[in-house]
């Protein structure tokens, strides 16, 4: 593999093992608020993406700089700063953009994920791990993000991805698809609860699959130990 | 002006000082000792608190002008939705009547009617007004109307209304509110302005009939308005 021990223990954490949502139970609000469809899952998650690696690297350049007794209010001042530059940035330079996601921006002020990355993460270690971390946790959000959009939209309204052009640009539109004909629509996935139950599918989904694997590991070390045995 | 050489030099010796020790208060040794002084998180915090409010003032202040502009555009091109550019030859974001609206419930106490002008000739107006009572919250919608009081659209800005249900009235997702077009208060009853449930003209949604129902009653609102008003408006 080309990457160290180091960065690939960070990756694997960020997106499967202690994935913001699987793993560390962070996020909800914004999560459940814009995941009625997969393209409104997947702008949140690269808005999110963006604003964690800034405040990961931020954090971590100044880690030395901050008290522990002030670290609280410090990274809150940092985030929300953040946060609010990217809202005007966008606002002003990509506005077309901004008018898709301008709703998500806003939201991820109230992201406590960002705030857990930079005090169980950033804060401890250099700016290179912190930026990867932020990358690959953001990476795993985002992931979440589009598996529950995605399912909700489509038990929800039989559709994937619809709008994706407006967010992406034309050249988007194969994304737009239709995956049941004539559906009915089952309108509960679409509003809040619909939220909830399908992340509860999902979660058991995760468990189980983290389940097999332990239990195909487990196994592998029987054998070994076994043919050992015999071996000898 | 001439500069005196040995100033120069003593100014790189003191920049180079500077330098040194800013490098030495901010070796992780010398930060370690200093973290747990009292002044010296409170100077971090405000220190902080004051970068942030520059970095965000400067930003504001540097970028007000472009989305002002970038709003501009926005509000120009939903004009344009509304009322047919062969309609005028002026600008109408510029060209504008503030006639109060307080009694109308349309969201606020004065409306600012955008004129559309053939020829120095008012031919059409455009305004926005809200329902300020949809199923979750305002729906802020965009209307023009033709000097006779005739509709000639009525387009939705923004709504928090259900998705999949309530969002019918957007343009995008159903050809609902393209019913309003040709409507006036002369060719409709009062009464008639209404969904068909409550025994109206216009068209609900399964499923969601207050989203529809409260649209159509601003609109009523809305064209209440521009009667009261016609006369100034159309020769103003």
């Amino acid at each position: 593999m080309f990457l160290s021990d180091t960065y690939r223990k960070i990756a694997s954490d960020g997106i499967w093992n202690n994935n913001i949502v699987f793993g560390q139970n962070l996020a909800l609000c914004p999560l459940l608020a814009v995941t009625g469809t997969a393209t409104n899952g997947l702008g949140m998650g690269l808005a999110t993406l963006v604003v964690i690696i800034a405040s990961n690297g931020l954090i971590s350049v100044t880690r030395h700089l901050i008290p522990s007794e002030i670290r609280i209010p410090v990274f809150v001042l940092l985030i929300a700063a953040l946060v609010t530059l990217v809202d005007i940035l966008m606002n002003a330079w990509a506005h077309e953009l901004y008018k898709v996601l301008g709703l998500f921006i806003a939201l991820i002020v109230t992201n406590c994920a960002l705030l857990g990355r930079a005090e169980a993460f950033a804060s401890k270690q250099p700016v290179k791990h912190a930026l990867w971390d932020g990358l690959m946790m953001g990476l795993g959000f985002t992931l979440v993000l589009v598996a529950l959009g995605a399912a909700r939209e489509i038990s929800a309204t039989g559709t994937l991805f619809a709008n994706a052009s407006l967010l992406l640009g034309e050249s988007f539109r194969f994304l737009e698809i239709t995956v049941i004909p004539n559906y009915k629509g089952f309108l509960l996935m679409a509003l809040p609860p619909g939220g909830f139950i399908m992340l509860a599918f999902l979660i058991v989904g995760k468990r189980l699959i983290d389940q097999k694997f332990q239990k195909f590991a487990q196994k592998k070390i029987l054998t070994t130990v076994s043919t050992a045995a015999v071996a000898e | 002006m001439i500069i005196d050489p040995v100033p120069t030099e003593s100014l790189k010796e003191k920049i180079a000082a500077y330098r040194a020790f800013l490098k030495n208060w901010l070796e992780p040794s010398n930060l370690a000792r200093l973290r747990p002084k009292l002044e010296f998180q409170t100077g971090i915090l405000a220190g902080f608190a004051l970068l942030a409010s520059v970095l965000l003032g400067v930003t504001n202040c540097s970028t007000q002008g472009t989305i002002q502009q970038r709003l501009d555009e926005d509000l120009q091109n939903s004009l344009e939705e509304v009322v047919s550019a062969d309609l005028h030859d002026n600008d109408m974001l510029h060209d504008t009547l503030t006639i109060p609206s307080a009694g109308y419930n349309i969201g606020a106490a004065e409306t600012t009617v955008y004129l559309a002008k053939k020829s120095g000739n008012v031919t059409a107006v455009c305004f926005k007004f809200t329902a300020p009572d949809g199923y979750s919250g305002a729906i802020n919608m965009i209307m023009g109307i033709d000097r006779d009081g005739n509709i000639l659209g009525v387009r939705v800005l923004s709504h928090k209304e259900t998705p999949g249900l309530g969002d019918k009235i957007e343009v995008a997702k159903s050809n609902w509110i393209l019913s309003f077009v040709g409507r006036s208060l002369d060719n409709l009853a009062p009464e008639k302005w209404a969904v068909k449930k409550d025994g109206g003209e216009f068209d609900q949604f399964a499923g969601a009939t207050i989203t529809p129902r409260k649209s159509v009653q601003a609109t009523h609102r809305g064209l209440q308005l521009f009667k009261a008003h016609q006369a100034q408006l159309i020769n103003p």
